[in-house]
């Protein structure tokens, strides 16, 4: 069975074995094959050696350099919050003024706080805070809970109806769901709050004014431009957090709102937490800039 | 087809319908409102109708024993036009996936079509079920020509590849309705998992049964792939697939491992899948239609016995290298490391081994696109296993983990490698075993063959530039000593990188349904005479 023949082309003989037609050569293995085994093998033994590699039953082998990643990445942080500290605690503790008045400290807050933005915020609040359909817009000058940098940190320190103890706390009650307002009365109010970019008129006798009045104006105010501190938004203006259309309006009436904006409070530290209050509250002149 | 099995095999046949059909009744029935039950009815409805089909034969004559003197050809046929269908309906799908990476609202606001469903469809779909299926047929058609002999018998190839496609069925439907178990590569669920276990070993057992007839005293380095190829999947499939159902009568279930030993036991089984099912499988595949197509014996016998043993030992110590960075013990990692770098020496050796066998016929390689496509195949599978030990080393892995690198990287492997090989393999069985000389068009060969390599270079330079770029991104800071860039920075950066993926997707997939038709037209085209090998006789099965 076992025939060996030489392969004209390589001149090397063939093993004698034959698969259908299949033939092998018994060429030698190349040099460079074994040399380069020996390399990678070489490689492996001077790893083993210089780093832990091996179990050894309940422990292992330690190598001559050591080295656990956890404690490297333990002491990396600690090295980089350390270069970073003497801008860092300036922002933690001096008072907002102080900070404002430091174009150094300002431009670091700044740039940091961009970078903050994007990877915490731009999820829910959009691209340079442009806010979206339930996230408020934060490049404008309208504000639920205030807009300077001191206000801006106690949102984003406790959030806003968030599990926090010291969330602010914003409710807009389910009147329909809840069987506060009768069908025909939501149709009604829907209909009025979408009339309020005019202003409320003063005594107005009709139906929509009249269950204003009565329901809404303890929350929105009499003139429903609302109520900072009660997070309850001002329904005159053009900017909408969920909609200003009749249906949209008719789903917050019918099931009522409650957005949440988590607490950042201890996720970012105080640092960041105040270097993002003076990146927001600066969005709308930055805004404004833009638009012109 | 079916009159050939004997009247004995019809007997058993009919027995495992009828059961496969209780099968599922009774997962229907027990499941309830559970997706369980719609895999059961899926069962009951392949179940009843294989009784049919079988039982329509099942008063027939005896079939003819002059087919004892031929291969056993039919299931390698049902087994390649499987994996043609398979293969465009996961390439579709994972070209939707791209495009969603572009578009992200493309989902139609269904929950099946969202991107976490539809990504497990694309991967086990190219991979186990386009992948498996040429594998599985390829392996019944080497095994028999290399040990010249008949299939051990005519019942198990069937229940191996209509159990195999019936496990694919499942998972893939399961993903569709949110069934997994949440481990890449192996998600089906537990009772999908214990079904797959019960055709594996029958495949082994076949598998075994049918070397132990050959006819030829040696066993061919093919087989030896094909062998490890099984026998490792089954173990790797066994330990991760470990789980506990949360009732017996619903796909839902929790791994037996969990924290660390989980994620270490997942990855030593998610790379040596890569290892023994993505490239053990398919060096079998190379090894022989390779020598085949090129009319040269292989370059080197000794360089297979390393490569073989070599890749056989090496990987499976690998796997923590997808773990780098991370809760796992950094030992084990170093471990990981240097085991990858071993392994280059016998991977490369196997892509040697076949690109020296070219030596001599390198007119043919630029003549014949079906040769075009092995050697392809031969040089991405050496180049992904050089990137591969290159990404296993931890500080490289620290900036191309978690990026769009390790998808190119993959890609290389799966476009340029496996799914090379298999054209390649199949544009070689195809024409024999339907009994033509040729394929009907080697015109569109030679099309399928430009649009594969145009799709696949776009698609990996491009996200291997993506991968770089997002490493680099992520890892810069400014001169406050923050990192310079947020996540989304980096996402808008992708942008020009995965319009340029949909292209190459679009272009793969352009080549694989050339490939198809030309397929289906040799299929139905005329006959004539064809050569094969002739078959040792045999004892009767
Ligand atoms: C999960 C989504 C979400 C994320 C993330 C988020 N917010 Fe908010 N944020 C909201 C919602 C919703 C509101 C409005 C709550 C309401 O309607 O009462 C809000 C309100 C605010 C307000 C109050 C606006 C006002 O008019 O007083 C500020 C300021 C704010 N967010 C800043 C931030 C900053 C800075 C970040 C990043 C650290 C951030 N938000 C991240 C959802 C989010
Ligand atoms: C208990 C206080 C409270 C009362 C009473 C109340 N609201 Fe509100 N309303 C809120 C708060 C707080 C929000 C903001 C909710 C949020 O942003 O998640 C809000 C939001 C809204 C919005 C959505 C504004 C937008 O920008 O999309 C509309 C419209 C509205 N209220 C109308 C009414 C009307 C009409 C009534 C009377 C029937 C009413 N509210 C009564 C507290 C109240
Ligand atoms: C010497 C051979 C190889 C080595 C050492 C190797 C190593 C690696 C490494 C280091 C990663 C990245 C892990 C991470 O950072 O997450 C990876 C990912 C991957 N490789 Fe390879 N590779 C090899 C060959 C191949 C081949 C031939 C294929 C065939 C397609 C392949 C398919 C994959 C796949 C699918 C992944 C992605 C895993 C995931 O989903 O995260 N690899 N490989």
């Amino acid at each position: 069975m076992s025939v060996t023949e030489r392969d004209i082309f390589s001149g090397y003989m063939t093993t004698g074995h034959d698969w259908n037609g299949i033939k092998e050569l018994n060429s030698p293995i190349p040099r460079v094959v074994l040399w380069f085994m020996l390399v990678t093998h070489v490689y492996a033994v001077i790893i083993w050696t210089l780093y832990p590699a091996w179990p050894l039953g309940n422990t292992h082998s330690m190598g001559l350099l050591g080295g656990d990643q956890k404690i490297a990445v333990a002491a990396d942080v600690a090295t980089a919050t350390a270069a970073r500290a003497d801008w860092t605690t300036a922002l933690a503790t001096e008072d907002f003024d102080t900070i404002r008045a430091n174009p150094d400290l300002m431009g670091r807050a700044l740039a940091t706080a961009g970078q903050l933005f994007g990877e915490n915020c731009q999820a829910c609040h959009g691209a340079g805070g442009m806010g979206g359909p339930g996230f408020p817009r934060l490049s404008d000058d309208i504000w639920l809970w205030g807009g300077t940098a001191e206000d801006i940190t106690v949102t984003l320190r406790y959030g806003i109806n968030s599990p926090h103890p010291d969330t602010h706390v914003a409710q807009m009650p389910a009147f329909g769901r809840d069987g506060l307002l009768s069908g025909p009365e939501i149709a009604v109010l829907t209909g009025y709050v979408q009339t309020l970019g005019a202003g409320v008129v003063p005594d107005d006798p009709s139906e929509g004014a009249v269950l204003f009045q009565e329901n809404c104006a303890a929350c929105h105010g009499a003139d429903a431009k609302g109520v900072e501190g009660l997070g309850a938004p001002n329904l005159t203006d053009a900017d909408w957090i969920y909609g200003g259309d009749s249906a949209t309006i008719r789903l917050t009436l019918l099931n009522g709102r409650q957005g949440v904006m988590p607490a950042w409070q201890p996720r970012l530290t105080d640092a960041e937490i105040r270097m993002l209050a003076l990146y927001v509250e600066g969005l709308h002149t930055k805004g404004a800039e833009d638009a012109q | 087809m079916i009159a050939i099995l004997t009247p004995r095999e019809r007997q058993i046949g009919m027995a495992m319908a009828i059961g496969l059909a209780l099968l599922g009744l009774t997962m229907a029935a027990l499941g309830g409102h559970d997706p369980i039950a719609v895999h059961g009815f899926m069962a009951l409805a392949l179940g009843l109708a294989l009784v049919f089909a079988v039982g329509s034969v099942l008063e027939e004559p005896a079939p003819n024993p002059a087919r004892l003197q031929q291969y056993y050809d039919d299931p390698i046929k049902v087994g390649i036009v499987l994996a043609m269908i398979w293969g465009v309906f996961a390439m579709t799908i994972g070209l939707w996936v791209a495009a969603l990476m572009v578009w992200p609202d493309a989902t139609f606001g269904q929950a099946w079509s969202s991107y976490g469903r539809l990504r497990p469809v694309h991967t086990t779909g190219v991979i186990f079920a386009f992948g498996g299926n040429a594998l599985i047929a390829t392996s019944f058609h080497v095994m028999q020509r290399t040990c010249r002999a008949r299939l051990a018998d005519q019942l198990s190839p069937w229940f191996v590849l209509i159990g195999y496609n019936l496990f694919l069925v499942w998972a893939v439907t399961g993903y569709f309705m949110g069934v997994t178990q949440s481990k890449e590569y192996a998600e089906p669920e537990w009772y999908a998992d214990i079904w797959l276990v019960i055709v594996w070993v029958t495949y082994l057992v076949l598998y075994l049964r049918t070397l132990k007839r050959r006819a030829e005293p040696h066993i061919y380095v093919a087989n030896w792939y094909y062998l490890a190829f099984i026998v490792v999947v089954a173990m790797l499939h066994i330990v991760n697939a470990a789980a506990i159902p949360v009732s017996w009568t619903g796909a839902k279930s929790y791994p037996a491992f969990s924290g660390v030993q989980d994620a270490m036991v997942q990855w030593w089984y998610g790379h040596n899948a890569v290892a023994f099912f993505m490239t053990s499988g398919f060096l079998g595949m190379l090894y022989y239609y390779l020598p085949m197509r090129a009319q040269r014996p292989i370059f080197s016998y000794r360089l297979s016995i390393i490569s073989f043993w070599g890749i056989t030992f090496f990987y499976l110590w690998v796997g923590s290298h997808h773990l780098h960075y991370t809760a796992l013990p950094t030992w084990v990692q170093n471990l990981g490391m240097t085991f990858s770098i071993m392994l280059l020496v016998p991977s490369w050796a196997s892509a040697g081994n076949a690109l020296a066998t070219l030596n001599g016929a390198w007119h043919r390689v630029r003549d014949d696109a079906t040769l075009r496509f092995m050697f392809i195949a031969a040089v991405f599978y050496g180049l992904s296993t050089f990137e591969g030990s290159f990404l296993a080393i931890r500080p490289v892995n620290a900036l191309s983990h978690y990026t769009d690198w390790t998808v190119g990287h993959v890609h290389s492997g799966a476009l340029g490698w496996l799914a090379m090989v298999t054209f390649g393999a199949f544009y070689s069985v195809i024409p024999q075993i339907w009994g033509r000389t040729a394929m009907y068009s080697p015109k569109l060969v030679e099309w399928h063959f430009w649009l594969a390599l145009a799709g696949l270079l776009t698609y990996v330079f491009s996200l291997w530039n993506a991968g770089i770029t997002q490493g680099l991104m992520w890892r810069a800071y400014n001169s406050a000593g923050t990192l310079n860039y947020s996540f989304i920075e980096s996402m808008e950066a992708m942008r020009p990188y995965y319009i340029a993926r949909v292209l190459g997707g679009a272009l793969f997939l352009a080549g694989i349904c050339v490939g198809a038709v030309n397929i289906w037209l040799t299929i139905r085209g005329a006959r004539d005479a064809a050569p094969d090998r002739p078959l040792s006789p045999q004892a009767a099965e």
